[in-house]
Parts: structure tokens; C-alpha cells; sequence
């Protein structure tokens, strides 16, 4: 199971970091950026076969694939500014980790204005 | 996914801990700041690479172009 091995990599990484963290803190900040991305490396073969069977449960309901794709991108977005604002949290810079969120916010809805537009000309159809 | 760059960058960072100590208690500490900044270079030149793939997956899972 690839679990151990990941909760094993944590902790590992976890007493290395109590020790780098006081002593040298910038290197601390890249060893967790390292085994964050590696924790998300050993999950890519699972995560891409659960998008592949997403991706057929929405073509065979029928669903406009736009709006599948769009779904999908979101959550890449989120994921992605997660990293990233935990990141500079880590390092202790928190006003940089809220700007990442706020353009991730900003992306999101930019990435959903098409559903959005979508949602009211159906409410503006059924409207009599 | 092998895991000796965690290893790698630990040991990168305790060197250049101890570097740093024993250049600043014999007040070098231009050099101590050099030997950091060595370290910081050394050790995101390895990550860039994995930062790269990581971004690439990404992008190529979720359909981000």
C-alpha cells in the first residue's frame, strides 16, 4: 500500500525538518516543497484513473463535456494555490499566501463565468 | 518515486549549518553568508526540476492549458 509509504516519508521528513527548522530555515522551506511534490508524484497514477473513469461517467450521462472540463480545471486551481499558500505560510509570509488565494479566487471565477452565463439564460428561458 | 533527494537536501542542509557556525565563530561572516546563499542555489537547482514535473502533471491531469 502506497499509504505506509507516504506516512512513512512524512514523518521522516517531519524530524528532519524539527532540526532544519531552527538552524536553517530556508532550506527547510525547499525540503518541504520537495516532499510535497513528491507525496503528489506518488499519487499521479491513482488520481489519473479516477479522473479517466469521471471522464467516462460524464460522456456516457450525456453532459456537455465543457462543463466536466471546466469542473476539472477548477480543481486543479484549488489544488495548486493550496500548495502554494501553504507554502509561503510555512516561510512565514502570510500576506503572500493570501494574495496566491485571492488570484486563485480570481481564476475560479473567470473559469466559471461560462456556467454562470449558462445557469441564467436557462433561468431567463423557463422564465415566462 | 525515488525519496534520497529528501536525504540529499537534508544533508546539504546540515552541512551548510555547521559551515555556518564555524565561519561565524571564527568571524567570517561574509563567508557564512556565502556558504548559505551556495547552499540555497545548490539545493533549488535539484528542486527545479521536480517543481517543473510537478506543474507538468498537473497541468496534464486537470486539462489546465
Amino acid at each position: 500500500m502506497e499509504i505506509f509509504q507516504i506516512v512513512i516519508i512524512g514523518i521522516i521528513v517531519m524530524i528532519i525538518l524539527t532540526i532544519l527548522r531552527e538552524t536553517s530555515p530556508e532550506i527547510a522551506v525547499v525540503l518541504s516543497l520537495t516532499t510535497g511534490i513528491i507525496i503528489f508524484l506518488i499519487m499521479i497514477p491513482k488520481l489519473s484513473s479516477v479522473i479517466e473513469v469521471l471522464n467516462i461517467l460524464a460522456k456516457k450521462s450525456g453532459i456537455d463535456n465543457v462543463y466536466f472540463t471546466t469542473t476539472l480545471k477548477i480543481i486543479g486551481i484549488a489544488y495548486i494555490t493550496e500548495f502554494g499558500s501553504q507554502l509561503c505560510i510555512d516561510a512565514n509570509e502570510k500576506s503572500l499566501a493570501s494574495k496566491i488565494e485571492l488570484a486563485g479566487k480570481i481564476m475560479i471565477i473567470f473559469l466559471s463565468i461560462p456556467i454562470i452565463i449558462a445557469l441564467m439564460e436557462t433561468i431567463v428561458s423557463i422564465m415566462p | 518515486m525515488n525519496i534520497d533527494i529528501i536525504f540529499k537536501i537534508a544533508a546539504i542542509g546540515i552541512i551548510v549549518t555547521v559551515l555556518n557556525q564555524v565561519l561565524i565563530h571564527s568571524g567570517r561572516e561574509e563567508q557564512a553568508m556565502m556558504v548559505t546563499l551556495a547552499g540555497i542555489v545548490v539545493v533549488l537547482m535539484m528542486v527545479m526540476n521536480m517543481i517543473s514535473n510537478l506543474f507538468n502533471a498537473i497541468k496534464t491531469i486537470f486539462q489546465l492549458y
